[in-house]
Parts: C-alpha cells; structure tokens; sequence
C-alpha cells in the first residue's frame, strides 16, 4: 500500500513521516516516529495507556488514523519534561509513589496534564471524572488523584 | 488492519463525490470511536474510508431562535456540550452527548456517529428523538430529510444508502415554556453501555401540557419513539396520575430482550422508571 506524507508538530517539533493509511497514530508514533512512552494496552478507547493530547484534548491514539495528525498538534509524555526537569506532575507521581508496574502511568500523566492545562484547580471529583478513562490494575488509583492534587497546589504556586 | 484507502475532502460536493466513487466500499469516518474498532476487529472493511471532519457543513453548530440547533453530522461531544446555547436549550442532549465515554472519547466522538453507528443503545439517539429532531442526508442525487425515529432500521443499520452521508440534525427550538432531558441506567457512574436510556421533552401552557415526545434506547432492535405516550400527555396537568399512565404506555411500546445486561423484565421495569424520572425534571426545567 502507497504511503502518505504527513506533518505534524509533535511535542513542540515540526515533524513529518510517512506512513499507511490503515496504520493508527498509536503505531505511528511508537513504530514510526519512535516516541514510544504512548503505551499499548487495549486497542478499544478502554484503558487510556495511549493517551495523547491532540490538539489541546486528551485523545485515545489508537482510535486515530496516522494520516489523521496532517496538521495537528500532538503532546506525547516525552513532550512533559522540560530537558533534565521533570513536569510537576511527574514528580509528584514519583513521590506520591503513583506507580507500580507504569504501564498505565504516560496515559495517566498525559490525561491530567490536559485536565489542568484547562482546569488548573480540580475538585478531586472533577479528577476522577477526567481520568476515567485511563486504568490502573496496581495503585488502586488514590495515590494518582492525590499526585495529581498536589501537582495542581504546586503549580498553583500553594 | 486490512489495507484501505483514506480521503480526507474540505467540501460537501468533494465528500459527496469520493463517497459516490467508492460505491459500497466507502465510508465516511467521524471520531473512529466506533469505525476503528470495527475496523481492527475485521467487522467491517471498507477500502475507501472518507474523513467527515474537514467538511464545514458536518461541523456546523449553530442556534437560532426560529430554526433551532444547526449539529453538523462531525462534530465533537466535547463541543456540544461545552456550548453555552445548547446547554440553555437543550440540556437532555447535553446529558445523552456527555455520557458517551471517557474525556478522551468525548474529543472525538460525534453525535452523528453515534447516530449512524445504529446501535439501539446509543445514548443521544433518544434525545434526538424526544426533541424531533430530523436528519440531513445528502447524496449524488440530492438532499432527503428523515426524522430521527425512522433513521436507524436495525442493529448497525440505517436509512443511507451506501452513496448517502449524513449533513447535519435540525433541532427544533424550545416552543414557549419547553424543556428536555435524558437519562440511562447503568450499574456504574461512567463508561457503560446503557441497559436503557429514555429521553423526554415537554412543553408546558402554565400547568398543560401542549406537547410531549419520549425516546427510549436499549429496548428494541432500534431506538423508538413512544408516540401514544407522549400524545397521551397533551392537554393533561402532569401530574402524578398522567406521568405514571404515560410510563405504562412507554412500557408497552418497549420489546426488550433479555441478555447479560439485564432481563426483558428489569428492562420494561427501567422504562417506567426513567420516563417518570426524565418527564418529572424536563416539566421542572420547562417551568
Ligand atoms: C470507551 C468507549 C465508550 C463508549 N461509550 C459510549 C456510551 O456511553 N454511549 C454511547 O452511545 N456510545 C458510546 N461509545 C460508542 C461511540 O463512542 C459513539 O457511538 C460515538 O458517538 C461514535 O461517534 P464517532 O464520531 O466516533 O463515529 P465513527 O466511529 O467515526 O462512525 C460510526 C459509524 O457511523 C458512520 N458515520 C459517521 N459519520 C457519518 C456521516 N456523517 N454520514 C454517514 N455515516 C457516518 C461511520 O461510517 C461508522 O459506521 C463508546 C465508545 C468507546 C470506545
Ligand atoms: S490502547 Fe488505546 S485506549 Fe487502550
Ligand atoms: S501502575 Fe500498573 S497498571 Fe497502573
């Protein structure tokens, strides 16, 4: 099958590639681009392991076509930290020990850095709500919403 | 994934076109929210998928006060129901359009693909009918309309034609004091299919009733509307004794199944249940 050429700003990079219409962004950006930290889980929009922010919204990049990002925005976890420093939600889900296995832990990262790039000072019910479509099958999820409420207060400056 | 080809057109007369070429092996691609999957699981596998969301017409989102809500076919949950006008006049359809998954979902999915998807469970296709609202559809010969009641004719079927899309749903306005709501029962709070999902909207002449339309989900092979239920409500004060005579006329205008969602019987149970609960709360915010 033909390949078709597609730009993108990927984590604030101009970047173009080629790849097969059948293939979704997912495998794009794991197997194309290289950004492997979007993980596979599901493949049905259950588990959230994908997550990516497409143009300002948490989006499942195994329901997107590659050939869809033509033009688009996209923020993996690679695009959190900023060089050597961690994002603050990234710390925190360290010292919060948000994490066991980490398999579910970019798509967990990458969905609240969308929720509080829209909405800096979540309720914890607000919290849960937006990440309910990411599953974690170790934490029990607590120490997720508190990470996240605590990066909330930092970058809150509180 | 089987190989495919992809279009991605800026014009209605472009979509209408490729749509046309491909015959019936082209289809038109909204979120992927129900199409990828079905894709990936080898369902279905059209050769020609067409992107809808470049087309200005399927992301129309428009309100006035005459016509009511322009929904083009594409666009976004997210949207819908973060848009103060529909939110105003239309707040059921915001209930059955922020149901549709995760955050993650609502990005992509549209109220179209929901629709067209054709499944008998789909949340805002009960909404969509209790407030009247009919389909656009545009194909090579022309533009039909179709209510939304007549849209879906079985499980994963609809009234298009293979060379047909959807364009957008025509809402009415609210008529006078007029409200909507929907509701389904799930056994959780988010990420589910509905059991059964109904939808209500009623306009009010002080305390009559001038009007009411209930569309049930989840209780058929299609989503329906319960016409002698909402006509038996008409020049009636809606009060307890009417609500519950419209409930026992949805009941029967259901013919559930039994499967690992619940009994046929739980399932008539919940009919009953959420049009009493959608009728009470639509006639509140109406007043
Ligand atoms: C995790 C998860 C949770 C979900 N939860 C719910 C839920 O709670 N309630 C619910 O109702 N649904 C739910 N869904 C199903 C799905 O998200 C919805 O049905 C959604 O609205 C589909 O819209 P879409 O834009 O993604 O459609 P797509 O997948 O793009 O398309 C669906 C179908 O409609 C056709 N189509 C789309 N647009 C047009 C058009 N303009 N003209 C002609 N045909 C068209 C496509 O060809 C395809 O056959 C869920 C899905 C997932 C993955
Ligand atoms: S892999 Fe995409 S949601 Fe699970
Ligand atoms: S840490 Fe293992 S799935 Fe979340």
């Amino acid at each position: 099958m033909k390949k078709v050429y597609v730009q993108t700003t990927i984590n604030g990079e101009e970047t173009e590639f080629l790849c097969e219409p059948r293939q979704s962004l997912l495998e794009v950006l794991r197997d194309v681009v290289g950004y492997t930290g979007t993980k596979e889980g599901c493949l049905t929009g259950d588990c959230g392991a994908c997550s990516v922010i497409l143009d300002g919204r948490p989006t499942d990049s195994c329901l997107v076509l590659g050939v869809e990002a033509e033009g688009k925005d996209i923020t993996t976890v690679e695009g959190l930290a900023d060089g050597d420093a961690l994002h603050p939600l990234q710390k925190k889900f360290l010292e919060h020990a948000a994490l066991q296995c980490g398999i579910c832990t970019p798509g967990f990262l990458v969905t609240s850095k969308a929720l509080l790039d829209r909405n800096p000072n979540p309720t914890e019910h607000e919290i849960r709500y937006a990440l309910a479509g990411n599953l974690c099958r170790c934490t029990g999820y607590d120490k997720i919403v508190r990470a996240v409420q605590d990066a909330a207060a930092e970058m809150q400056g509180r | 994934m089987h190989e495919l080809n992809y279009e991605a057109p800026t014009s209605l007369d472009q979509a209408i076109s490729v749509l046309a070429a491909a015959g019936e092996n082209g289809r038109m691609l909204a979120g992927g929210t129900d199409l990828i999957i079905q894709m990936r699981a080898g369902v279905r596998q059209p050769g020609q998928v067409i992107d809808a969301k470049k087309v200005p017409e399927l992301q129309a989102l428009s309100f006035e006060a005459q016509t009511g809500l322009r929904l083009g076919a594409a666009r976004a949950c997210c949207d819908i129901i973060a848009d103060a006008t529909v939110q105003q006049h239309y707040p059921g359809l915001v209930e059955a359009a922020g149901l549709i998954g995760s955050d993650q979902i609502l990005a992509r999915a549209s109220v179209g693909g929901n629709v067209c998807n054709g499944s008998p469970a789909a949340d805002t296709t009960p909404a969509l009918i209790a407030l009247g609202a009919v389909c656009h559809i545009a194909g090579p010969n022309g533009t039909r309309e179709v209510a939304v009641e007549d849209f879906v004719t079985a499980p994963g079927q609809t009234v298009l034609a293979p060379n047909e899309l959807l364009v957008a749903f025509q809402v009415p306005a609210p008529q006078g004091q007029a409200a909507d709501c929907y509701q389904r029962f799930i056994p959780r709070n988010e990420m589910d299919i509905a059991v059964v999902g109904v939808g209500s909207c009623v306009a009010l002449d002080g305390d009559t009733c001038t009007a009411a339309r209930i569309g049930l989900g989840a209780v058929a092979a299609r989503p329906l509307l319960a016409k002698e239920a909402g006509d038996a409500l008409v020049g009636k004060t809606l009060d307890d004794a009417a609500i519950e005579a419209a409930a026992q006329l949805a009941q029967q205008a259901a013919s559930p199944i039994s499967d690992m969602r619940g009994t046929a019987e739980f399932r008539t149970h919940l009919v009953g249940v959420l049009t009493r609960r959608t009728l009470k709360a639509a006639a509140a915010r109406a007043r």
